[in-house]
C-alpha cells in the first residue's frame, strides 16, 4: 500500500495491512452542545482500526458568533503563500470577508508536514447577473473553482456554523493539534481514523469529506467511484481529492440538498435492495425501488462501505446492502451514537439504554428534536 | 496533487507501546485458583499476555472486568497440558475475535460480543448473555457457542466438522443475512425466541453456498429467504434428540424453559449438494 522502499522506521510493519477504518459519531437530539472529549475518547478506544495516517473531525454548532456566514476552512499545502494570495484575491472578488484568521494550532504537537490552515467567514458577493443563483450554489461553484484551479489550495469545509478539522496523524493527535477539546463545542461530532482509500495519506485526503454543511466519514472502498464521479461531473461536481469518499459527499449534496430527497430514499439509491428481494416486496415499494434503481443507477455505491453522514439537524449511518463493514448504533437519553464498534460507544457511555445494528442498506437516521433513530430498530438486531 | 506523500510513519497499532507483564501486575488480583483482572486501559496484547501469565500460574477461574473492545480474548491460551480447562468471565464488551482458536476453555460474556466471536474455535464453550456481531463462529471447527440474543451477518460462515469434531452454535434470537453461508459442517440452531407470533426470521440468503452440516430453525421463514443451495426437511427422531440436547443446555445457561421452546415447529435446512459451485469453478 505504501511504498516500502521509502520506509525508514524501525518499527514492525505487518506484512498485510489489517486495519479497517474507525468511525464514530454522536449527536444530541435536543441540540445541546458538548465538547470534543467523547469523540476523542471513543476513537482512541478503536485505535487499532486506524494507522496514524489520517484523522479528522466534523463539528456542528461550531461558530454561533458567525452562524449566518459560510465558514471556509482552507488548507495551503506546503504553506504556499502564493496559493494563499491567489485564494484571497479570488475570495475578495466573490465574497464579503467578514472575518478571517489562521486556525489556532498547538505548536507543541508535531505532525507530519502540516499545511497552513486558515478560516474565512464569508457572505456571497453576487454580481447583478448572479442575483437569482441561490447562495448554496454560488458557494459550491466557488469552492469547486478554488479546489480545481488554485494549486495547493483546498477548501475542506464550507458550511455555516460547522467545520471540519483533519490531517495526517491519529485523530487524537489532530484533536490536540487543533486544540478541539477546550476550544470548541457542537451538538454533532463525527470522527474518522485511518487514511483515504488507495491514496497516500495527505492532509486534504483525510476524512471527513465535506461540501457546504455536508460531511461524510467512510470505512470501506467505493468500487463504483469511476461511474459515480462521471455522473456527478454532469452536475458540476469535480473530484479533486484523489479518493473514493469524495463522491459520497457530492452525491449526498446533489440528492438531498439540490433534489430534496429524504435520506430514507437516498439510502435506497446508494444501497438498493437486491432484485430478488425487491421482487417479493409489496407492489408499491416494488415500483418505487425499481424506479430508483433505474433512474439513479450511476449513483449506486458498490463495494464495501459504512458511512456516517451529517449536516445541520441530522446525522445518519448507512452500510452497503450486504454489510461488508460494521456499524452499531446506541442511545442514552438525548445522545445517539453511531460507531464501527459497540465498545467505542460503551467506553464513553457505559450505561446505554439501547444498542442495535441495522440491516445492510437500512439507514439509522438521527434527527434534531425527533426520535426517528428508533425507526431503524424494528429491522435491526 | 502534493509532493508530501507520507512515506514513513506507518505505525503498528497492535504492538506499539505494549507494556511487559511485569508492569501490569496491578491489574491482576489472584486468590488461590481464582483471579480478577481489571482490563481498563489495557491493549489487546497486554490483556492476553496477562491472561496467559495468570493461567500459567495455575489459576483456573478468571473474572475480567472493564473490557471495552479488547480483541482475541482467549486466543493465546493454547495450553494443552493444563490439568483443568479454564473458565473466564468477561464483562461488559469484549472486542472482535473473542475466543478465536479457543483451546477448550469456557468463556462467559455478561454483555454483548462483537464481530468474529468463535473464529476458527477449536474446542470449549462460549456463552454470551447478550448479542453478538457479524461472522459469529466463522470457520469454527469444534466446541459450542450459545448466544442469548441476536447475531449479525454471516453467522456460521464456513463452519466445518471432521470425524468426531462437530461444532455447535445455538442462537436464542434471530440472525441477519447470509446465515450459514458456505457452511461445510457442524450444527446450527436458530431459535427466534424474541420474534413475535407469526413474525418471520429477518435473514435472507440463508445457507447460500452451504455444502455440509445442518441448520435447525425454529419459527417462520419463507422459501425465498433461503439460498439456492439448501432444502427444507422435517426433523426425524435423531434430529429431535440433537435439538433437545442443545436446547436444554441453552436453557440452563439463560434460564429458559426447554419444553416451551421445543413446542414450536422446527425445520431442518440441509445442503442439496456437497459441491454447489463445482460446475462454475472446475476446469
Amino acid at each position: 500500500m505504501l511504498m516500502k522502499k521509502n520506509y525508514r522506521s524501525e518499527r514492525h510493519v505487518p506484512a498485510k495491512d489489517i486495519e479497517a477504518c474507525g468511525l464514530f459519531g454522536v449527536m444530541n437530539i435536543r441540540g445541546q452542545k458538548f465538547g470534543a472529549l467523547m469523540a476523542i475518547e471513543a476513537i482512541k478506544n478503536i485505535k487499532v482500526r486506524g494507522n496514524g495516517l489520517g484523522g479528522g473531525f466534523a463539528v456542528y454548532g461550531l461558530y454561533p458568533d458567525y452562524k449566518d456566514y459560510y465558514a471556509l476552512h482552507i488548507m495551503f499545502q506546503n504553506k504556499d503563500i502564493k496559493a494563499k494570495e491567489k485564494t484571497e484575491d479570488f475570495l475578495g472578488e466573490h465574497f464579503e470577508i467578514i472575518f478571517d484568521e489562521e486556525i489556532p494550532t498547538n505548536p507543541q504537537v508535531s505532525l507530519f508536514c502540516p499545511p497552513l490552515v486558515r478560516r474565512y467567514f464569508v457572505a456571497p458577493k453576487k454580481g447583478e447577473a448572479e442575483q437569482a443563483i441561490p447562495d448554496d450554489e454560488y458557494v459550491t461553484s466557488r469552492v469547486m473553482y478554488i479546489n480545481t484551479n488554485i494549486e495547493d489550495a483546498y477548501v475542506f469545509s464550507s458550511g455555516k456554523d460547522m467545520g471540519v478539522f483533519k490531517g495526517v496523524g491519529f485523530p487524537e493527535e489532530i484533536a490536540a493539534y487543533f486544540m478541539l477539546d477546550g476550544l470548541y463545542e457542537g451538538y454533532i461530532w463525527t470522527v474518522h481514523s485511518r487514511f483515504p482509500t488507495n491514496t497516500p495519506g495527505w492532509w486534504g485526503g483525510a476524512h471527513p469529506f465535506s461540501i457546504l454543511d455536508w460531511t461524510v466519514v467512510h470505512n470501506g472502498e467505493i468500487s463504483s467511484y469511476g461511474t459515480n464521479r462521471r455522473f456527478l461531473e454532469m452536475y458540476d461536481y469535480y473530484c479533486t481529492l484523489h479518493t473514493d469518499t469524495e463522491v459520497m459527499a457530492y452525491a449526498v449534496d446533489l440528492l438531498m440538498r439540490r433534489q430534496g430527497l429524504p435520506i430514507e430514499i437516498v439510502a435506497k439509491i446508494f444501497a438498493p435492495s437486491m432484485w430478488d428481494i425487491i421482487e417479493h416486496l409489496p407492489e408499491k415499494e416494488k415500483k418505487l425501488y425499481t424506479t430508483l434503481r433505474m433512474v439513479y443507477a450511476p449513483l449506486l455505491m458498490n463495494g464495501p462501505f459504512t458511512v456516517i453522514v451529517a449536516h445541520h439537524h441530522e446525522m445518519f449511518g448507512l452500510t452497503d446492502r450486504i454489510r461488508l463493514r460494521p456499524i452499531t448504533a446506541g442511545a442514552k437519553d438525548d445522545l445517539v451514537f453511531l460507531s464501527s464498534e459497540e465498545a467505542a460507544i460503551r467506553y464513553v457511555c457505559p450505561d446505554l439504554d439501547l444498542v442495535w445494528t441495522p440491516q445492510g442498506g437500512e439507514p439509522v437516521v438521527v434527527r434534531l428534536n425527533s426520535e426517528d433513530h428508533l425507526k431503524s430498530l424494528n429491522k435491526s438486531i | 496533487m502534493n509532493n508530501l506523500n507520507v512515506k514513513f510513519g506507518l505505525r503498528n497499532m497492535f504492538l506499539d507501546g505494549v507494556r511487559p507483564v511485569s508492569e501490569l501486575v496491578q491489574h491482576v488480583n489472584t486468590n488461590g485458583s481464582n483471579a480478577y483482572i481489571d482490563a481498563l486501559g489495557l491493549k489487546h496484547k497486554e490483556l492476553n499476555d496477562l491472561l496467559r501469565e495468570t493461567a500459567l500460574k495455575g489459576v483456573t477461574s478468571i473474572t475480567v472486568q472493564n473490557v471495552f473492545g479488547q480483541r482475541y480474548i482467549g486466543t493465546r491460551l493454547y495450553l494443552p497440558n493444563l490439568a483443568k480447562k479454564m473458565e473466564i468471565k468477561i464483562a461488559p464488551n469484549p472486542g472482535n475475535d473473542l475466543g478465536a482458536f479457543l483451546n477448550g476453555h469456557r468463556l462467559i460474556v455478561y454483555g454483548n460480543a462483537q464481530d468474529g466471536a468463535g473464529n476458527t474455535m477449536d474446542d470449549g464453550e462460549i456463552i454470551i448473555h447478550g448479542r453478538a456481531g457479524d461472522i459469529v463462529a466463522m470457520s469454527m471447527r469444534g466446541g459450542k457457542i450459545f448466544i442469548r440474543d441476536n447475531v449479525g451477518y454471516r453467522a456460521a460462515i464456513h463452519m466445518k466438522e471432521y470425524t468426531g469434531k462437530v461444532p455447535a452454535l445455538v442462537i436464542g434470537g434471530t440472525a441477519q443475512d447470509f446465515f450459514g453461508e458456505y457452511m461445510a459442517g457442524g450444527r446450527v440452531i436458530l431459535l427466534g425466541l424474541n420474534l413475535s407470533k407469526n413474525e418471520r426470521h429477518k435473514a435472507h440468503y440463508i445457507g447460500t453456498g452451504m455444502h455440509g452440516g445442518v441448520i435447525y430453525l425454529r419459527g417462520r421463514v419463507e422459501e425465498y429467504q433461503l439460498g439456492k443451495e439448501v432444502g427444507i426437511r422435517a426433523l426425524d427422531s435423531h434430529d429431535w434428540e440433537i435439538v433437545g440436547q442443545y436446547v436444554s443446555e441453552f436453557s440452563s445457561h439463560f434460564g429458559f424453559d426447554p419444553a416451551e421452546i421445543l413446542q414450536e415447529k422446527f425445520q431442518k435446512l440441509l445442503p442439496v449438494s456437497t459441491r454447489p459451485y463445482g460446475k462454475i469453478y472446475a476446469y
